[in-house]
C-alpha cells in the first residue's frame, strides 16, 4: 500500500478489474500517444517500403492510370473552387483596402494568398475529399474481401500494386494541380476586382508581377509536395489496415476507415501548413 | 511411403486469448488430394494460411520437402511459395477487373511473358475451365459457380506444384458441388499438382481424396484413406461425420458409404446366415469424356437425377443405396432374390427409359457443345448370403454390368 492508487482499484473474481483509480485518465492517455507513436512508425515504414517500391518494373502504367484519377479527374472541382475562392479574395481586398486608398495591391495579395497558403492547402482538401476518400475506401475493400491477401498468394507484392501508384501519382499531380488552382485564383480575382469592381486591369497584373516572387511559387509548391505525401500515405494506410481497426469490422470498418482517411488527412494539412510555413520563411 | 512434401510438427496458433490449433502434427505427400474437414471455424483455413505463408504459427515448425520454412533463406522460401496456387473460399477474384484480366494477373505481374503469351495461356485455361462467354465480364455479372472457376483458372494459370482450395464448394448447389469436385479431380489428375482441400462436402470429397485429415477440437484426430476413416472409432466421427452425411442423405437421397455399411450390417444381422439378398451396381460409362463433351455440371445434374430415381424406385421395397464412386451408384436389395432383383430391375429399366432418359436428354443434349456424345447407363446384379463378404458380391454385379439404357445427343443437336 505503499500508493494510494492501488487501493482503490481490486479485482473480481473473473480476474475484471473494477474500482477506478486517478490515475487512470492518466494511463488513457498514455495509451493513446502510445498507440499514435506506434502508428505513426508504421505509417513512415508503411511509406518508405511504398516509396521503395515505386522502382520495381510494371509500375508505369500503374501511376498513368492513378495521375489519371487522382489528378485529371480532380481538374474540374479543383478549377471550379479556386475560382470562386479568387473571386471572393478579390472583393475583399478590394473593399477592405479601398479604406486606405491602396486598390493596386488587390492583385499581389489576391495572388501571394493563393500561391503560398489557399492553393496548395484547399488542392489538398479536395483532392482528400474527392480522391483520398475514394483510395481509403478503395482499399479497405480489398482487404476485407481478401483481395490483398490474394495478391500476396499470387506472390504479388500488394505494396507495389495497389499503394505505390497512388503514392507517386499523388506526388505528381498535387503541384500540377496547385498550379492550376493558383493561376485560375488569380483569375478569379481579377474577374471580381477588375470586371466587376472597375480596378485597373493593369494595375491588377502590375501588381501580381511585382510582388509575387520564384521563392513564392516554390514554396508553395514545396507544400504541396508535403501535403501529396501526407494524404496519399494516410489515406492508403487507413484502407489497409482496416481490418486491424479495433472499434468495427467488415464494412463498417471501411466506413470509419474512409472517415478516419479524411479527417487524419485534413488536420494534418492544416497542421503540417504552419509548420512548413515556419520553416520556408 | 515417400517423406512428405509438407509437415506440421507441433503447430499451435493462438488469436488472442482463443487457441485455435493445438500441438498439430501432419504429413501432406506430393501428388495426392489431401482434404482437411471438420467443423465450421475449427481452424482448417488457418492451416492453410500457414502453408501458403499468410499466418505464422506461435510455437512448432512447418517443415516443405524437410527443410523448416521459418529457418529457409528467403530467396529459396519465396521459390518454393512460387510454386504453390491458393484459391480462396470467397474467391477473391478482384472486383474492378475482368475475368480475363483476373486470370492474366498474376502472369502480367510476376513474369516477363510476351503479351500474345500470356493471351495463349488465359485463353487455354478460359476455354479449359468453360468461360469463354464470361472472359469479358466482371465478377457481379457471374453466378456463384462461373466466380468459382474463374478464381481455378487464376489459380492454375501459373501451372503450379502445389494448390490449396479454402472451401471451394461453399454457397453451390449439391450439383454444382460435385461438379466443382469433379473439375478439382480431373485437374489434378491432367496437371498432376498437389492438391490440399479444405471441405464440408462428406461423402462427395471421399471419391476425390486420396488422404483425409480430420481436425477436432484444435488437433488433427485422424490421417488417412477415405476408408480408413470409415473405420475410425472417435467422437469426431458422431458429432462431425454423422451430423454432414444426415444433410448430404436429405440433399441426395443417397446413404454414405458409412451409413451404407451400418445399415447393411444391422440388416444382415437379422437373417440368417444363408439368406440371400441382391445388390445392383449402376455405372454411367466414361463419365469423364462425358463431363468435358456436357460440362462438369451437367454430368453432375445427369447423377443426381440418376441417384434420386434409383433410391425412389427401390425404397420402396426396402432397398437402400449409396454412391460408391463419382460415376458408380449401389443398391441393397435385402429381401428380393435374383429372379425377383431382375424383375425389379427391369421394371426400373422401363420406367427409367420412359419417364427419366427424355428428361436427362433434354438437360444433357443441351448442353452437349460440338460432337455428338453418349450417355450408357449400365446396371450388373449379383446375389450374396447374408453372412458373406460384400466386396465380392459388388466385384460379381460390376462384372456383369450391361446397358440398360442410352441416350445419343447428336452433334450440334
Amino acid at each position: 500500500m505503499a500508493f494510494d492508487a492501488t487501493i482503490r482499484t481490486q479485482y473480481n473474481n473473473n480476474g475484471t478489474r473494477e474500482g477506478w483509480s486517478w490515475l487512470d485518465p492518466f494511463a488513457a492517455i498514455g495509451r493513446m500517444v502510445i498507440g499514435w507513436v506506434n502508428n505513426l512508425g508504421a505509417a513512415a515504414i508503411f511509406l518508405a517500403l511504398a516509396l521503395w517500391q515505386a522502382f520495381r518494373r510494371k509500375q508505369f502504367s500503374k501511376i498513368i492510370q492513378q495521375i489519371y484519377f487522382i489528378g485529371a479527374r480532380s481538374l474540374t472541382i479543383i478549377m471550379l473552387v479556386s475560382l470562386f475562392t479568387g473571386m471572393v479574395l478579390g472583393l475583399q481586398a478590394h473593399h477592405a483596402l479601398r479604406q486606405f486608398g491602396a486598390e493596386g495591391a488587390v492583385g499581389s495579395l489576391v495572388a501571394l494568398s493563393l500561391i503560398m497558403e489557399l492553393g496548395p492547402v484547399l488542392t489538398a482538401i479536395m483532392i482528400t475529399a474527392r480522391a483520398g476518400s475514394a483510395i481509403a475506401a478503395e482499399i479497405g475493400i480489398q482487404r476485407i474481401s481478401e483481395q490483398i491477401d490474394a495478391l500476396q498468394t499470387m506472390h504479388i507484392n500488394p505494396l507495389r500494386y495497389i499503394v505505390s501508384p497512388k503514392i507517386i501519382a499523388a506526388i505528381i499531380s498535387f503541384p500540377l494541380l496547385t498550379a492550376v488552382a493558383d493561376l485560375v485564383g488569380i483569375f478569379g480575382g481579377y474577374l471580381s476586382a477588375v470586371m466587376l469592381l472597375g480596378l485597373n486591369a493593369g494595375v491588377y497584373w502590375h501588381s501580381t508581377q511585382v510582388y509575387v516572387v520564384l521563392a513564392d511559387v516554390t514554396n508553395g509548391f514545396v507544400k504541396s509536395i508535403v501535403f501529396a505525401v501526407l494524404v496519399a500515405t494516410v489515406c492508403c494506410y487507413q484502407g489497409y489496415f482496416a481490418h486491424m481497426r479495433r472499434d468495427s469490422h467488415g464494412a463498417q470498418a471501411v466506413g470509419l476507415a474512409t472517415t478516419s482517411a479524411v479527417v487524419i488527412s485534413c488536420v494534418l494539412i492544416l497542421v503540417s501548413d504552419y509548420v512548413v510555413t515556419s520553416l520556408l520563411i | 511411403m515417400d517423406a512428405p512434401l509438407i509437415e506440421f510438427q507441433n503447430v499451435t496458433k493462438r488469436f488472442g486469448d482463443k487457441t485455435v490449433l493445438d500441438r498439430v502434427n501432419l504429413q501432406i505427400y506430393e501428388g495426392q488430394v489431401t482434404t482437411i474437414i471438420g467443423l465450421s471455424g475449427a481452424g482448417k483455413s488457418v492451416i492453410l494460411k500457414h502453408i501458403i505463408g499468410l499466418i505464422q504459427p506461435d510455437e512448432g515448425v512447418i517443415l516443405f520437402r524437410g527443410q523448416p520454412i521459418s529457418g529457409t533463406k528467403k530467396s529459396v522460401l519465396d521459390a518454393s511459395l512460387a510454386r504453390i496456387s491458393y484459391m480462396f473460399q470467397q474467391n477473391a477474384l478482384f472486383d474492378s477487373l475482368t475475368v480475363y484480366d483476373n486470370i492474366a494477373l498474376p502472369l502480367r505481374e510476376t513474369t516477363n511473358l510476351k503479351k500474345t503469351e500470356i493471351h495463349r495461356r488465359v485463353m487455354a485455361r478460359v476455354k479449359q475451365t468453360e468461360l469463354t462467354e464470361a472472359v469479358g465480364k466482371y465478377p457481379s455479372e457471374l453466378s456463384g459457380g462461373m466466380q468459382k472457376r474463374a478464381a481455378l483458372a487464376r489459380a492454375l494459370i501459373t501451372d503450379p506444384q502445389i494448390v490449396l482450395f479454402d472451401e471451394p464448394t461453399t454457397g453451390q448447389d449439391p450439383v454444382r458441388k460435385n461438379a466443382i469436385l469433379s473439375m478439382i479431380a480431373q485437374y489434378q489428375r491432367k496437371f498432376n499438382f498437389t492438391a490440399i482441400l479444405v471441405s464440408h462436402e462428406i461423402p462427395d470429397v471421399y471419391f476425390i481424396s486420396n488422404r483425409i485429415l480430420a481436425l477436432y477440437n484444435r488437433q488433427i484426430v485422424f490421417q488417412g484413406t477415405p476408408e480408413e476413416l470409415e473405420s475410425f472409432d472417435h467422437p469426431f466421427m458422431d458429432e462431425v461425420i454423422g451430423s454432414l452425411e444426415a444433410l448430404q442423405k436429405e440433399l441426395t437421397g443417397l446413404y454414405s458409404r458409412r451409413q451404407f455399411k451400418i445399415l447393411n450390417h444391422v440388416q444382415m444381422k437379422r437373417r440368417s446366415q444363408k439368406d440371400p439378398y441382391c445388390l445392383v451396381v449402376f455405372g454411367l460409362q466414361e463419365l469423364h469424356a462425358i463431363m468435358s463433351r456436357v460440362g462438369y455440371d451437367t454430368a453432375q445434374e445427369v447423377l443426381s437425377t440418376m441417384g434420386l430415381y434409383i433410391d425412389k424406385h427401390f425404397s420402396a421395397i426396402g432397398g437402400f443405396s449409396t454412391r460408391r464412386s463419382t460415376n458408380e451408384i449401389i443398391t441393397m436389395v435385402p429381401y428380393s432374390s435374383l429372379a425377383e432383383t431382375e424383375g425389379i430391375v427391369n421394371d426400373f429399366v422401363r420406367d427409367f427409359n420412359a419417364y427419366m432418359v427424355p428428361r436427362i436428354g433434354e438437360t444433357a443434349c443441351r448442353s452437349a457443345s460440338g460432337a455428338s456424345v453418349d450417355l450408357v447407363i449400365l446396371a450388373g446384379i449379383a446375389e450374396g448370403q447374408a453372412q458373406g463378404d460384400i466386396d465380392s458380391v459388388i466385384l460379381l454385379a460390376r462384372s456383369q454390368q450391361k446397358e440398360i439404357g442410352r441416350l445419343s445427343c447428336a452433334a450440334g443437336e
